[in-house]
């Protein structure tokens, strides 16, 4: 199965896998050759691929993934998580702090969780928020 | 006929303006190539992107709950025109071009009675368009700060369009931007953002589950769409500057190399001149003797 990671600004992986666990916006699913064809937001979280040589982790704070024949997975950022420094994940944490403390309204529970996944993935990788 | 030495400083002059010029291509073109890969670089993004939004707003487009930054708010009256241009100049009629397209559109709208609004990106465009049209400006991005234009760039424009949109300053958005066709061919382009349109035959292909729903994928991607549509124009604008700043300075340096070849002409018709004035002067004095 092909699979496919891609930011704006470039391409970042593009491999034949055996599974993908993406951390979907309801909850995490991985993907497997046949999938039903589904379309699902991401949530800030880790994005493992598995393949015959092992896996592979990246960190993604949001986007979405197509799966179809492939998977393709359109990430605004995303990053090995080797990359992220806690330089970087702090980076990211203040924006969506910002973000939560400036939401009001209907979009202010949105990006609470926004920020809650953000933290939850820096203690899967080690890094404090 | 200016004398020796004013011609001899005219060339020197003219030569160092050619040597710039060089140089200024020679940057212009590394420049475009890296502009060029960052284009080419975004394009797998933008094309799976648009594809399964395409088909998203095909299917959900019709119904009466569709966001409005898809079904628009019912109105065009108030038009947003976003007008993109460099921070530099000396790159040809770039700016022009993009400013004249745009300044033809706020006419043509503002003939019709609708409300103009103009937000400007660049420093260049701010400034062709000010005078004429500086009433109708309601903001200005700068962006010379900024070296490489990175999607966070345009996630900003983006986000500050969407808040005017959501306080219902403006019904319709349109960008205007220079698409890069080749080194000697720009095209100024105007492209609706807002509401969103894209083309028909999005390819309603394959059936899709949707997670968590199809409404809040679409309602989630719509305003990521502004911000990809704007960091493409961004991209291809990059590329068209340099193009159009590489054959404006070769026009530059081919123009400064004939008029030194004129100068250079002229500069020995004269010494020549002086030299045979000398020469005339010293044999009348010899046979006066």
């Amino acid at each position: 199965m092909q699979f496919e990671l891609v930011s704006p600004e470039r391409k970042l992986a593009s491999e034949e896998v055996d599974a993908v666990r993406i951390p979907g916006a309801d909850g995490d699913l991985t993907a497997m050759a046949d999938h039903a064809p589904t379309i699902t937001s991401l949530r800030p979280g880790i994005l493992t691929i598995e393949m015959s040589g092992g896996e592979r982790n990246f960190a993604v704070t949001g986007g979405f993934a197509e799966i179809g024949a492939g998977v393709t997975v359109l990430a605004e950022r995303a990053l090995p998580v080797a990359d992220v420094t806690q330089e970087v994940f702090s980076g990211w944490v203040a924006e969506a702090r910002k973000a939560s403390d400036e939401a009001v309204d209907d979009v202010a529970d949105a990006a609470a969780k926004l920020l809650a996944d953000m933290v939850a993935m820096g203690d899967t990788i080690g890094l404090s928020a | 006929m200016p004398n020796l030495k004013d011609l001899k400083t005219r060339i020197a002059s003219v030569k160092s303006t050619r040597k710039i010029t060089k140089a200024m291509q020679m940057v212009a073109a590394a420049k475009l190539r890296r502009a060029q890969d960052a284009a080419e670089s975004s394009r797998p993004y933008t094309e799976r992107f648009n594809a399964v939004l395409g088909g998203l707003a095909a299917s959900a487009g019709g119904s009466d709950a569709a966001p409005r930054l898809l079904s628009g708010t019912g109105s065009d009256q108030t038009q947003l025109l976003i007008v993109m241009t460099s921070e530099r100049g000396l790159c040809g009629g770039f700016n022009a071009n993009i400013a004249k397209l745009a300044k033809t559109h706020a006419d043509k709208l503002a003939g019709q009675g609708k409300t103009v609004k103009i937000l400007t990106v660049g420093k260049k465009g701010r400034e062709s368009m000010k005078r004429e049209y500086g009433k109708y400006s309601i903001g200005h991005v700068d962006l010379s700060e900024i070296k490489r234009i990175g999607y966070a760039d345009a996630a900003r424009i983006a986000a500050d369009v969407l808040k005017r949109f959501d306080a219902g300053e403006f019904d319709v958005a349109t960008i205007f931007y220079s698409k890069f066709q080749s080194v000697i061919s720009q095209t100024p382009t105007a492209q609706q953002i807002i509401p969103a349109s894209f083309e028909a035959d999005a390819e309603a292909s394959t059936l899709y589950d949707y997670e968590p729903s199809e409404e809040a994928i679409l309602a989630d991607l719509l305003p990521r769409g502004v911000a990809t549509q704007i960091f493409a124009a961004l991209l291809e604008n990059g590329a068209s500057e340099q193009g159009a700043r590489m054959s404006a300075m070769d026009n530059a340096t081919r123009n400064a190399g004939e008029m030194i070849e004129k100068l250079t002409i002229q500069y020995n018709r004269s010494r020549q001149a002086v030299i045979t004035n000398e020469l005339i002067e010293i044999i009348s004095g010899a046979e006066a003797l």
